[in-house]
This record gives C-alpha cells, sequence and structure tokens, in this order.
C-alpha cells in the first residue's frame, strides 16, 4: 500500500465541515434564497446523474471510459455559479459536472455516454468529450493537460474582442507536470490574459499519488510564482470558499486582464475512471473520512438547513427530484436511437457539411 | 500581371486577408519585429501593428494550442511554423484538437485555423529540421493539407485556407521562397482540392506536389527534347482534400504513370495516389505505376549526398523512361 499523499490543505480543510467561514462573504450574502436553492439543486442533481451513470455503466451500458465527479461537485458549482456572458469554460475529461452546470440537460448528457445519436455530441464523443459552446463550455478534453492552450486562446479571443470576459481551464492535480501547461501559464501571464487555470486537486494522478507524480508537491498552485502569476488555494468542499475565492480571481481576469491559478482541494470517491479496482493506492478509510465528514453536497446543505433557507422536506424534495429526473434520463438514453453509418463521415468538415458554390473546398475529402 | 516571388506572394495573401477581415491575426516565432525567419511576413507589423501580428516565444504546443482555442471563438489565426518540422511538438494541439474537435462535438465547434511554414529538405540542415508531414498530418480526417509550388498558387491556396472553415496545413518550401512567377493583381483564391495540369502532354503522367512538381517539369523537358516524349504534369497543389478526377482524366488521356514527391516512400502522399489509379482506372494502364521518392533513410546532412536523396531531374527521368519502356 503506497503512503497516502501529503497535502498542504486550507485550513478549513483540516477538520470536518461545519459552518462555512464564507458565508458572510459578499458574494455569497448576496445570493438570495432562490438562488441559494438553485445552487443546492445543481449540485444535488450532478450527484445522481453521476450516481445513476455507475449503475448503467455496470449493466454494460455505457462504453469506453467514465470518469466521475462524484465527490467534487462544489468545484464546478462554486465556480460555474459566478460566470457572465463573456465568461468561458474548458476541462479535462472528468468533464459531467461542468456540462450540468453550464446548463446541459440529463438527457443529452446521459444519451452521449451510451452513444446515441440524440447525445450532446450525437454520440460521435463519448463521456470525456461533453461540449456546449452555445452555453460557453468547449468540452471536456481527452488529453491531460491538452486543454489548458486551447483555454488560453479562449482567453486571448475575448481579450482580442475587447469583450470583458474570461476563461477558467479545468485540469486535474496531474496535469501539472505536463508541458502543454507550463506553456499556457507562460503565455497566460506573458500577455495578461483573463485567465483563470483551475487545479482540481483531488490527490491521485489516476492511481498516483502527488508525492510519487510532482517535485514540490505540497502546493501545485506555487508553480504561478514561476510565471509571475496570482494563485490561492480553496477548500473544495465548501461551495461557498470556492466561490468567494473565485470571484477575486474572476475580478482580476476582468479588471485587469490577469491570469490565476487556484487549486482546489477536493476528492473523489470513486476509482479514476470505472475501469480502476481504486485497491491499491488508497485505503476505504480514507474515502470513508472525506464521505462522512467533509462531503461538498451534504456540507451545504447543512449550510442551508442552518441558514434555514432549507428544510429537511424541501430538500428531499430537490434529492427526489433529481433522482427521478436521472432515471428519465437513463431511459432516454436506453431508448433513443444510434447513429447511422452514414453519421460516421458527418461533421469532420465544416466546409463539407455546408458544401455549396461559395465554399473554398473542392474535390475529395473523405476516402474509401 | 505582376512578376513577384513565392515569399511575396505568400505576404501579399497575408496582407490582403489581414485588410479584409479584422479577425485574421498573424502569429508565431519571429514574424512581427524580426520580420520572419525566412522573411515571409517582412512589414506586416509595421503596416498592421502588434494586435494584427504577434510574436510568440519558443512555445509551440502553447501557441499554437493558443490559436486552436482562439479560432472556436471565431478568430482566424495564421500560426507561422519556423519549420514544420517544429510541430511534432505541438502534435496533440495540431492533431487531437484542431482535427477532433468539430467531430467529437457532433458538429458543433469549428477551427478556422491556417498553420503554415516550410516543410523540404535540401537545405543542409539535417535530420531534424528536414520533415515533410504532409502525408502523415493528411491521414487525419478533420484535417486539410496543401502544398503549393508556384507563387501563384501559393497566395491562391493560402488565401482560400484564410477564408476556409476548417484546420489548413500550409507547407511551403524555402528552397521556393525566391521562385518567380506570375500572380495576378486583381483578388483570387485557389480553391483547395483542385489539381493543376501544369504541362500538358499525351505519352506520361506525372502527378507531384510541392518542390517536386518544378523537378518534374524540368525532367518533362528534358524527355521532350532528348526522348521525344511528351509528358504532362498534374500538379496535386492540394493533398487533402484530393483532386482525384483531374490524376485520373490524366491517366485516361497518358495510359501511364509516374509518381513524384520529396517524402520518404513508406505510406507517402503518393502510395495513395498509386491506390486511387490502381482502383479507379486500372484498366486504362499500359504499364505498372512507378514512384520517385526521397531515399528512405532519416535526411542527411551531407548537401551532395542530400542532392541525391531528393529526387533529381535524372532519377525523374530515368524512372519515367522504365514507365515509358
Amino acid at each position: 500500500m503506497a503512503k497516502p499523499a501529503v497535502l498542504t490543505h486550507p485550513e478549513s480543510l483540516k477538520r470536518p465541515a461545519g459552518p462555512s467561514d464564507y458565508a458572510k462573504d459578499p458574494v455569497n450574502a448576496s445570493m438570495s434564497k432562490a438562488e441559494k436553492i438553485a445552487l443546492y439543486t445543481k449540485m444535488a442533481r450532478i450527484r445522481h446523474f453521476e450516481q445513476r451513470c455507475i449503475r448503467i455503466y455496470q449493466q454494460g451500458k455505457i462504453g469506453g471510459f467514465l470518469h466521475l465527479y462524484v465527490g467534487q461537485e462544489a468545484v464546478a458549482a462554486g465556480t460555474i455559479s459566478l460566470l457572465g456572458k463573456h465568461d468561458h469554460i474548458i476541462t479535462g475529461y472528468r468533464d459531467h459536472g461542468h456540462g450540468l452546470m453550464v446548463g446541459m440537460g440529463m438527457n443529452e448528457c446521459m444519451a452521449e455516454l451510451t452513444g446515441r445519436v440524440t447525445g450532446c455530441s450525437q454520440g460521435k464523443g463519448g463521456s470525456m468529450h461533453y461540449f456546449a459552446p452555445d452555453k460557453n463550455y468547449w468540452g471536456g478534453h481527452g488529453i491531460v493537460g491538452g486543454q489548458a492552450p486551447l483555454g488560453t486562446g479562449l482567453a486571448y479571443a475575448v481579450k482580442y474582442m475587447g469583450l470583458k470576459g474570461s476563461c477558467l481551464a479545468y485540469m486535474g492535480d496531474g496535469a501539472v507536470n505536463q508541458g502543454a501547461v507550463h506553456e499556457a501559464y507562460n503565455l497566460a501571464a506573458l500577455w495578461d490574459l483573463p485567465m483563470i487555470f483551475v487545479i482540481e486537486n483531488n490527490g491521485y494522478s489516476m492511481g498516483t499519488s502527488q508525492e510519487r507524480s510532482t517535485a514540490h508537491p505540497g502546493c501545485l498552485a506555487k508553480r504561478a510564482e514561476g510565471y509571475d502569476m496570482a494563485w490561492d488555494v480553496i477548500n473544495g468542499h465548501d461551495v461557498y470558499e470556492v466561490r468567494a475565492k473565485t470571484a477575486l480571481a474572476l475580478k482580476r481576469a476582468h479588471e485587469e486582464s490577469k491570469p490565476t491559478v487556484l487549486e482546489i482541494f477536493t476528492y473523489r470517491y470513486f476509482g479514476h475512471s470505472m475501469a480502476d479496482p481504486d485497491k491499491t493506492y488508497r485505503d476505504k478509510e480514507e474515502i470513508k473520512e472525506y464521505r462522512e465528514k467533509k462531503d461538498p453536497v451534504l456540507a451545504f446543505e447543512q449550510e442551508l438547513l442552518r441558514e434555514k433557507v432549507l428544510t429537511p422536506e424541501l430538500s428531499q424534495e430537490i434529492n427526489d427530484a433529481a433522482m427521478a429526473e436521472a432515471d428519465k434520463a437513463a431511459v432516454f438514453a436506453d431508448e433513443s436511437p444510434d447513429p447511422t453509418v452514414a453519421d460516421i463521415t458527418k461533421h469532420i468538415y465544416w466546409e463539407e457539411d455546408n458544401r455549396g458554390p461559395d465554399t473554398t473546398s473542392r474535390g475529395t475529402i473523405i476516402f474509401e | 500581371m505582376a512578376v513577384i516571388s513565392y515569399r511575396e506572394a505568400l505576404r501579399a495573401a497575408m496582407r490582403e486577408e489581414l485588410k479584409r477581415d479584422d479577425k485574421v491575426v498573424i502569429m508565431g516565432e519571429e514574424v512581427a519585429q524580426f520580420n520572419g525567419a525566412y522573411k515571409v511576413t517582412e512589414g506586416l507589423l509595421k503596416e498592421f501593428g502588434p494586435k494584427r501580428v504577434v510574436d510568440t516565444p519558443i512555445s509551440e504546443a502553447g501557441f499554437i494550442g493558443l490559436g486552436i482555442g482562439a479560432s472556436m471563438l471565431g478568430i482566424r489565426p495564421v500560426m507561422e511554423l519556423m519549420f514544420w518540422s517544429f510541430s511534432y511538438v505541438a502534435f496533440d494541439q495540431i492533431v487531437n484538437n484542431a482535427g477532433n474537435i468539430r467531430y467529437m462535438s457532433g458538429g458543433l465547434i469549428n477551427c478556422p485555423i491556417v498553420i503554415r511554414g516550410p516543410a523540404n529538405g535540401g537545405t543542409n540542415v539535417g535530420a531534424t529540421h528536414s520533415h515533410t508531414p504532409e502525408a502523415i498530418l493528411a491521414s487525419h480526417p478533420g484535417i486539410k493539407v496543401v502544398c503549393p509550388a508556384t507563387p501563384y498558387d501559393a497566395k491562391g491556396l493560402l488565401k482560400a485556407a484564410i477564408r476556409d472553415n476548417d484546420p489548413v496545413y500550409v507547407m511551403e518550401n524555402t528552397i521556393l521562397y525566391n521562385d518567380k512567377g506570375e500572380v495576378p493583381d486583381e483578388d483570387y483564391i485557389v480553391p483547395l482540392g483542385v489539381a493543376d495540369v501544369k504541362r500538358e502532354g499525351i505519352d506520361l503522367t506525372i502527378v507531384a506536389h510541392g518542390r517536386a512538381v518544378i523537378t518534374s517539369l524540368k525532367a518533362a523537358e528534358i524527355l521532350e527534347q532528348e526522348h521525344g516524349v511528351s509528358v504532362e504534369v498534374v500538379d496535386l497543389r492540394s493533398i487533402r482534400p484530393l483532386d482525384e478526377e483531374t490524376i485520373l482524366a490524366s491517366v485516361r488521356k497518358t495510359h501511364r504513370a509516374l509518381l513524384v514527391e520529396e517524402n520518404k516512400p513508406f505510406c507517402g502522399v503518393d502510395a495513395q495516389v498509386a491506390y486511387l489509379i490502381q482502383s479507379k482506372a486500372f484498366d486504362e494502364l499500359d504499364a505498372p505505376i512507378h514512384r520517385v521518392s526521397s531515399i528512405d533513410a532519416p535526411q542527411i546532412y551531407c548537401k551532395r549526398m542530400e542532392d541525391q536523396q531528393l529526387p533529381d531531374v535524372n532519377r525523374v527521368v530515368r524512372e519515367a523512361l522504365k514507365v515509358l519502356a
């Protein structure tokens, strides 16, 4: 058994979840009751969607890889809940939570997992490749760290067009050792781009703990100093803290056009993917500790109960509805048709899908 | 009609497109202040300013990825690679991201990006700087690849590439940069996927792209002068999309085909062209198809030997005579 990772957690992460230190932060205090309930509802929806996915995967209906977001909900929920019209996001392959947060429907998300033509990418992307550009969500990327330069390009485009916006590029803790991430850091800092790199630090790059993968594992965000970028560490189990600290980074992006690296400590309850039996690199006690004492969805529920925003009955209602929605999505995904053989060769080139007298392409582009 | 160099033709294409569309941005190592490692972008910074003509750090995976990301939001970056050989450190961005995003998003996203730069041997710089990745990249659905051989085509193809809504990779040749040719003064494009018969003939078809076209045209001249053979030279111009009809029409006319490219032979562009001819015009052939490619080894440094490693006029003439025998 490998030693568990040694992490430099923010103070609040070292104790079991309790009243948030950030409830009175202006960005949270200014939320209406309805907004708070909506945020909790979104977190619950991610939780129940992912748990429904496990059952479908176990039934053999989801192929390939399935990387679950259970345990990390407050990261996507907290950050994305702050975004405006010109703020964009892009992430790696653990991308379901972000999709649901930007407003993708459970049906299209579930149907993508089962490879149906009704899926968000018409069954061509799969679990790792969700996209919703109409909602400023640019994927869903399979290669660790490969999305970081793309995100930097989104931030570049926002700045080029003179818009007050930003891009949040999410990645796992394993991505910080990829060259592409460092190249993106350099460009974002060099060109003063409105960029927020969000390291979702769940402690393990697949099955390798930080101390076995990363030089100076205590604080990954600190690498930002090498690029003269601002950075912060966040307790990712407290959605209020995520919002409070992300809001500062967003302000820096919007008002100063400066990048930030945020390291958000979080935890995944399941293996790296469903293909990971999760038996070799961490012990059950560690998982139990997080589930019982620091769960981000439960913690926010408790917070809202204390604030008397939620009642146990309303919470039950919200969770029942999310479960029912996930059940319905599972049926939808099951009953939807597959793409056809003819669909295999669509959506490869814009110019082919829109070929006309004015398009710049002729000749054969798909070969027998 | 002005007579300008291949380099000037590329520059004119970029200048005109920068003027036409304010979403066009030139980006790359040394493209702005230094005026381009090969002076292709000379003067563009002065004319268009630092927002439109941007120097990048030596960071291909970073800046190419940035360009691809920006293109998803509608910017039209024209990225210069100092050498296409340097694309290999940005392969994930160039192939996985630019090439796959439209597909993986079910058609929701497209990447109107151009990546251009020289991709050629023959300059005495050794194996790492002499790659010709047109076949490697064109083998990925989602990507377009063009290889202009003349100033006219360089300008027309680059302008088409910039206006195209898919990733287009333009592979130039440093040895051709000073070649001169006639280029119209008025606006024009050469659509992607349209081959050009650079010389008409009736006895043999030579199919080539890039500088191999120039070599083939010289060989055709010798074949006519010294051997009385009439050779047709088809310049592919575009690798993907590929103008199959022009190739097949020429073969139907001459009944013999020689394929010439500066790539290495294994899985080269001409392997695909040979398959095309045998599958769609087999009955038209009076002789087996022959190929002339670079000698199959990493690019040799020694200039005298590198000149022999690449297809030269003598080798093309020799091989043509075999097809005609």
